[in-house]
């Protein structure tokens, strides 16, 4: 009985094949867009963790200005002195390294070639504080820092514009209007979380950016890299009331500045991505509904005839029971034909757009499994009960049906 | 069965009987009634022939006996058991092994070829599936209709379809065929052919033959002429008594 279900289930696919096409088409549709866009987002928030701990894990970054993002009140926030730095070094336990940090936009020459990058002014702690390594080269001396001697480390993006295949080292940029020596070439690290290139970068001795290019004694961060084990919440208290105390601000004042750990950054941009996978998601709901209305329209416009076919098969000796098998395996076989393709078309869109985007594909087991089975309970529900209504009527009234 | 279902008749019984068997259709005042008290006995190896005008309740009969509608009320007897009494599946069971019906609009499968149509009561039968074409095949040849096996409803005349409706019937050997006008679209030749073909199986076969007809000439191949009138039975005798 159940082979003979089978047999006449694939004679009724083969025998409606635009139907049996329709339906396939609109659950793979369906499972296919879910699955992409899941798959997508999915690789889209592991970049931006990778990214994130690529930062540095135990960093704490402290800022003028009540708060992070747009609004920041800068107004009565005056800027950090290197001097803060070394107190912070000074005071503040398990920590790693602190570095103070200024930056300025400049236009960097060197033969023919020039570019326009960021020029980083630090100690040689930002290298371990921002987990940067060398690929050549060496980092600023204790000496050149204290001198604010005309010499610079350059990133990747950097050394392709205007060193192209050359090595760097030795080489004499021209910032402005001073000559700096290439030191050292840092390792690349790509994109940051924010999709900007973290690798066009200049780093130089803060003196030096100080005198040559800022020409003021103010430092807008203050890199902070807390030991491993070291208690995080601890340092970060420790540091609040610290320049609290430094900055002079009395008792019923708000804070002047802001600080961020690295953790808290990572949170509020994964859980920017994470919401932007669940929106992708729900548009991708969306398309496996669409499809599955679809389907359910088919359905329904075959509705008479299919009564009319269950009223045959009822009328020359079919058992309800094997009328029923029929149409499940039907409804089954269509469906999961569907869910497969659109799996493995989901499954190449993927592999693609992540390699066009960027980000790594990751297989989602459960993001398979639900659109699947999604999948399949909509062709049942749609293939398998309305047959079963039919099934249940005097085969003379199937026949009758219009 | 349950002990309750009463055998009235001994063994020599009759191998159908319906008994004040009555049938309306809809309800409250549109309630019509197509049948109004039908007492009937067809013996095994009987060939009847249903006559009666238009709308005299002939189809309605029919489909009570080929267990496809349930009466209003009255009683439906099939070798002593009582039909109105069976569960669905004990009476698609029946269906399936006793009875072959030809209905009046055809009822085939849609995009289906003759032959796959022909075999369908045989899946169900559960006949293997290499026997399967040969008997199709030879009950296909039986109407005429062999070089047309492949060939879709849709690519088939009326008559046609008719010849594969009655092949279909006849293929599982039933022990009754019930015909609901047979050659209502058939020229005169092919009426006598199926209905010599009828003759044939009854005979040879000892199939019980059911047939619904409005032409004298056909009812003559019966044994048995039944006249519904208003639904009830009008007049029941034997070919060849007086009138
Ligand atoms: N499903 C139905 N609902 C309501 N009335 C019906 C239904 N089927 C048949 N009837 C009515 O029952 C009566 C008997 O119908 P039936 O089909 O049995 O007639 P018939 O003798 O076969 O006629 P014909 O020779 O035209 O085929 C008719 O008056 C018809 O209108
Ligand atoms: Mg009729």
């Amino acid at each position: 009985m159940f082979w003979s279900s089978i047999l006449l289930a694939l004679r009724a696919i083969r025998r409606n094949l635009m139907r049996s096409f329709l339906t396939i088409l609109g659950i793979v549709i369906g499972v296919g867009a879910v699955i992409t866009m899941v798959t997508l987002g999915n690789g889209a928030t592991r970049a931006v963790s990778d990214q994130i701990a690529s930062l540095g894990s135990n960093l704490v970054m402290v800022r003028p200005g009540k708060r992070l993002g747009p609004g920041r009140d800068e107004a009565g926030s005056p800027n950090f002195k290197a001097g803060d730095a070394e107190v912070i070094a000074a005071q503040i336990g398990s920590l790693d390294a602190v570095a103070p940090v200024a930056n300025k936009s400049v236009t960097v020459v060197y033969a023919a070639h020039n570019w326009s990058t960021a020029v980083t002014g630090s100690t040689d702690a930002y290298f371990a504080v921002g987990n940067w390594r060398l690929a050549d080269g060496r980092v600023f001396t204790e000496a050149e820092q204290r001198a604010g001697k005309a010499v610079c480390v350059i990133g990747a993006t950097v050394r392709k514009e205007l060193f192209g295949d050359q090595p760097p080292v030795g080489g004499e940029l021209r910032i402005k209007n001073f000559a700096c020596e290439v030191i050292g070439l840092l390792q690349s690290k790509g994109q940051s979380a924010m999709g900007m290139d973290q690798d066009d970068t200049i780093v130089m001795p803060l003196r030096t950016l100080q005198r040559r290019l800022t020409g003021s004694q103010d430092v807008n961060t203050l890199m902070v890299s807390v030991q491993d084990g070291g208690n995080t919440d601890q340092v970060m208290a420790d540091l609040r009331s610290l320049m609290r105390e430094r900055r002079k601000i009395a008792a019923n004042e708000d804070d002047n500045f802001s600080i961020l750990d690295t953790r808290q950054i990572a949170d509020a941009i994964t859980g920017t991505t994470k919401v932007m996978t669940m929106l992708l998601g729900a548009v991708a709901a969306v398309s496996l509904l669409v499809g599955g209305i679809g389907i359910m329209n088919i359905m329904l416009v075959s509705v008479t005839e299919r009564t009319r076919e269950i009223g045959i098969r009822l009328a020359i000796g079919a058992l309800e029971r094997e009328v029923l098998l029929q149409f499940l395996v039907e409804a089954v076989a269509l469906s999961s034909l569907g869910g497969i393709v659109g799996i493995a078309l989901a499954t190449l869109a993927s592999v693609g757009l992540a390699g066009i985007m960027q980000v790594p594909y990751l297989f989602d087991p459960a993001i398979n499994l639900v659109s699947f089975l999604f999948s399949a309970a909509i062709g049942v529900l749609f293939g398998y009960f309305p047959a079963r209504r039919a099934a249940r009527l005097d085969p003379i009234e199937a026949l009758r049906h219009e | 069965m349950n002990a309750t279902v009463e055998r009235t008749a001994p063994e020599s019984g009759p191998l159908i009987e319906l008994r004040e068997v009555t049938k309306v259709y809809g309800q409250g005042p549109a309630a019509f009634p197509a049948l109004r008290g039908v007492d009937l006995r067809i013996d095994a190896g009987d060939f009847v022939a249903i006559m009666g005008p238009s709308g005299s309740g002939k189809s309605t009969a029919m489909n009570i006996l080929g267990c496809l509608d349930s009466p209003t009320s009255g009683a439906y007897l099939f070798r002593d058991a009582h039909v109105e009494k069976l569960t669905r599946n004990q009476r698609a069971l029946l269906r399936r092994h006793d009875l072959g019906f030809v209905f009046q609009g055809f009822n085939l499968l849609a995009r289906t070829t003759a032959l796959e149509n022909v075999e369908l009561p045989l899946i169900y039968r559960g006949e293997p599936r290499a026997a399967r074409p040969a008997k199709a095949r030879e009950a296909l040849d039986a109407v005429g209709l062999r070089q047309w096996e492949q060939h879709t409803s849709a690519e088939l005349s009326g008559g046609q379809q008719q010849r594969v409706a009655i092949a279909r019937a006849i293929v599982t050997n039933p022990t009754i065929l019930l015909a609901d006008e047979p050659t209502g679209n058939l020229d005169s030749q092919r009426s006598h052919e199926i209905m010599d073909l009828l003759v044939a199986l009854n005979r040879d076969r000892g199939i019980t033959v059911l047939m619904v007809t409005h032409e004298p000439d056909m009812a003559r191949y019966a044994k048995r002429v039944v006249r519904f009138v208003d639904g009830r039975v009008d007049s029941d005798r034997h070919n060849g008594e007086k009138r």
